[in-house]
């Protein structure tokens, strides 16, 4: 792991500068900028294709860019070599909006996947660790020895935050990690990647439409419109701003019943 | 961040003190087992035991598992262990541990010989499953064409068409391409070997029956039960996962109807033409190795041909193209909708499907060759 500097707290952890994403002809992302705080929980939304998981999807790795910058760890991953992106994907774990979870393998599996793969431990300790996860997100033990195609839909996100932070990660990214889940699920979620946060440390980036996540969970919000960063900062902020789709957004009829 | 963890052993009085230091975190995740491994031992000396955390500098999931592993299996009886000088930022994580429950140890079934004789029983039973399956889905193939033949307008004519193309257009250059290469082959052979007996010349009576009557039609349905057999196990077998193929129930379309008919029909309909296509591009391969290899010109070929043939072997030939493309049909689209859930399902019932259709191909030629045997063809 790479040794960091004194002033890391006030380093952000993830720097995003001028990044350009263009598929074809359309420019999804032009220009964007974003810092992401160690510690925070960042609300990321914006409007339904707008480009938010392309943004998650390019930090990670997914989506080539055509131009920009983007270093997370304080490492510059268009510049760094094998071991050091392999240590920076180490030390992060993805939520994918489907869970995105092996279908041949058990929950079990699943969440020992990145274990295996990264440290030499007992399969004892793998077991029990993957108890601690599964208390972690909720899930009852049982779970363990089940299929992902045996889950319900918040089992699945569940088991997939379980192997998101299978490795003790010091950042993840969750896609919409509330979608499709009951108010009170998603409220138990929201409490939940709280929680964690608390407990791990962890710094959490999270693409949201979720109006109840984003006044429980988050704490700094960013709006992404037009491939630009349109305004960042606390949900106050956002409210008293002037932009129309900012407006709609939490001055709408759901915003106000959520507020209420 | 400091350092390589580290748990060492101080007595204090009557008590003895583990102090934890350094970085517990899942990098160091061996040592720390192995550490923690070793401080168990301790277990069963009559001591009470600290655990002091507080010069820990770093802890996550796994330390602090480690750490509450290490407490547990040093509290026995009136000994009692403690954690002492946990610092806020942890205590936490580590109460998020403590309501772990032990680890139901899993249990993976060894290997036992009425294990193995039930999987046997249980696959020869399958077999009879496998056939109860391919002839309930003839049933409902049947029963929706039935249907559409009542009621014309719900066949879906732009679906058929597409599988047209997929399973007989675009087949087309491979299949003739392939039964050229396999018609070449069989008339070297049989010039190679017949020379030796003077008679060159029914290397054509060979080629005509053999291409006709059997390695034409089979070769093309075995490929087609390659191609396109496996191609529909995969395409159903992901819609079934996707639960598209119940979205379509609810919807209140009969899936055999809207998925299966269309491509049944495709498939039904490409066979003959395919097994025509490639029947043509053997004899023609045939009678090109014959005259430049075997020195039987073109004209003697076709005359040889047309004495060496009858309608008969022809339409032998062809008759079993349409059954066999319908057993194809039937076992991939059967392997399709029994996919379950997982990747792994969906590549096992494509494999079954394509094993499962050319075995039924082999079979079903093997079948009419014993009636065309029979009726004197």
């Amino acid at each position: 792991m790479a040794q960091e500097t004194p002033n890391a707290i006030q380093y952000p952890i993830i720097r995003v500068r001028d990044i350009t994403v263009q598929f074809g002809a359309t420019r999804v992302l032009d220009g964007l900028n974003l810092d992401v705080k160690r510690g925070e929980i960042l609300g990321f939304v914006g409007p339904s294709g707008a480009g938010k998981s392309v943004l998650t999807r390019t930090i990670i790795g997914l989506v080539p860019k055509v131009a920009g910058s983007i270093e997370v760890f304080g490492v510059d991953l268009d510049a760094s070599n094998n071991s050091q992106r392999r240590n920076v994907e180490r030390r992060w774990g993805v939520l994918f909006q489907q869970g995105a979870l092996f279908s041949s393998l058990t929950v079990r599996q699943n969440i020992q996947f990145p274990m295996r793969e990264y440290l030499r431990v007992s399969q004892r300790l793998m077991d029990e660790i993957t108890m601690a996860k599964l208390a972690m997100v909720g899930l009852k033990p049982e779970v363990a020895e089940r299929f992902p195609s045996e889950l319900s839909g918040g089992m699945i996100k569940r088991v997939a935050l379980a192997r998101a932070l299978s490795l003790d990660p010091d950042l993840v990214f969750l896609d919409e990690p509330t979608s499709g889940l009951d108010p009170i699920g998603a409220g138990d979620f929201d409490e939940l990647v709280r929680t964690l946060q608390r407990t791990l440390g962890l710094t959490v980036f999270m693409v949201t439409h979720d109006l109840d996540s984003l006044y429980t969970a988050c704490d700094r919000i960013a709006v992404l419109g037009n491939g630009k960063i349109i305004a960042a900062g606390s949900i106050a902020d956002m409210q008293a701003s002037q932009h129309p789709w900012l407006r709609q957004y939490f001055h709408g009829k759901r915003a106000r019943a959520v507020m209420s | 961040m400091s350092g390589d963890p580290k748990l060492e052993r101080i007595a204090k009085g009557n008590a003895l003190a583990l102090c934890a230091t350094g970085t517990w975190t899942a990098s160091f995740a061996p040592v720390l087992e192995r550490m923690v491994a070793d401080a168990e031992k301790l277990a069963g000396s009559p001591q009470n035991v600290f655990i002091d955390v507080s010069e820990v500098a770093k802890l996550d999931t796994f330390g602090a598992w480690l750490i509450e592993r290490l407490r547990r299996s040093l509290t026995q009886g009136t000994v009692e262990a403690q954690i002492a000088g946990l610092s806020a930022n942890y205590s936490s994580l580590v109460d998020e541990v403590r309501r772990v429950r032990a680890t139901p140890v899993v249990e993976t079934s060894a290997v036992t010989i009425t294990g193995m004789l039930e999987q046997i029983g249980r696959a020869v039973a399958g077999v009879g499953g496998t056939f109860a399956g391919l002839i309930d889905m003839l049933g409902a193939v049947l029963a929706a064409g039935a249907h559409v033949l009542i009621h014309p307008r719900s066949f879906r004519l732009t679906s058929t068409v597409h599988h047209m193309e997929q399973v007989c257009w675009r087949a087309v250059p491979i299949i003739v391409l392939i039964t050229f290469l396999i018609g070449c082959i069989i008339a070297q052979q049989g010039i190679f070997h017949f020379r030796r007996f003077g008679a060159d010349i029914f290397v054509v009576d060979m080629l005509g029956v053999l291409v006709l009557r059997e390695i034409g039609v089979l070769l093309v349905a075995i490929m087609v039960a390659g191609r396109s057999g496996s191609a529909y196990t995969a395409e159903l077998g992901s819609m079934k996962m996707r639960e598209e193929i119940d979205a379509l129930r609810t919807m209140g379309f009969d899936p055999i109807e809207v998925l299966v008919l269309p491509r049944m029909l495709a498939l039904v309909l490409a066979l003959p033409i395919l097994a025509f296509l490639g029947a043509m591009a053997a004899l023609y391969g045939g009678g090109l190795v014959a005259w430049l290899y075997g020195g039987v010109d073109p004209e003697a070929f076709l005359l040889r041909l047309r004495d060496a043939i009858s309608i008969d072997h022809f339409i032998v030939g062809i008759v079993k193209a349409p059954v066999m493309a319908a057993v194809i049909g039937i076992v991939a689209c059967v392997e399709g909708l029994a996919v379950q859930g997982s990747a792994e399902s969906l590549g096992q019932h494509t494999t079954a499907s394509v094993v499962k259709g050319i075995f039924f191909v082999i079979v079903m030629d093997g079948v009419f060759a014993i009636f065309f045997a029979s009726i004197g063809m």
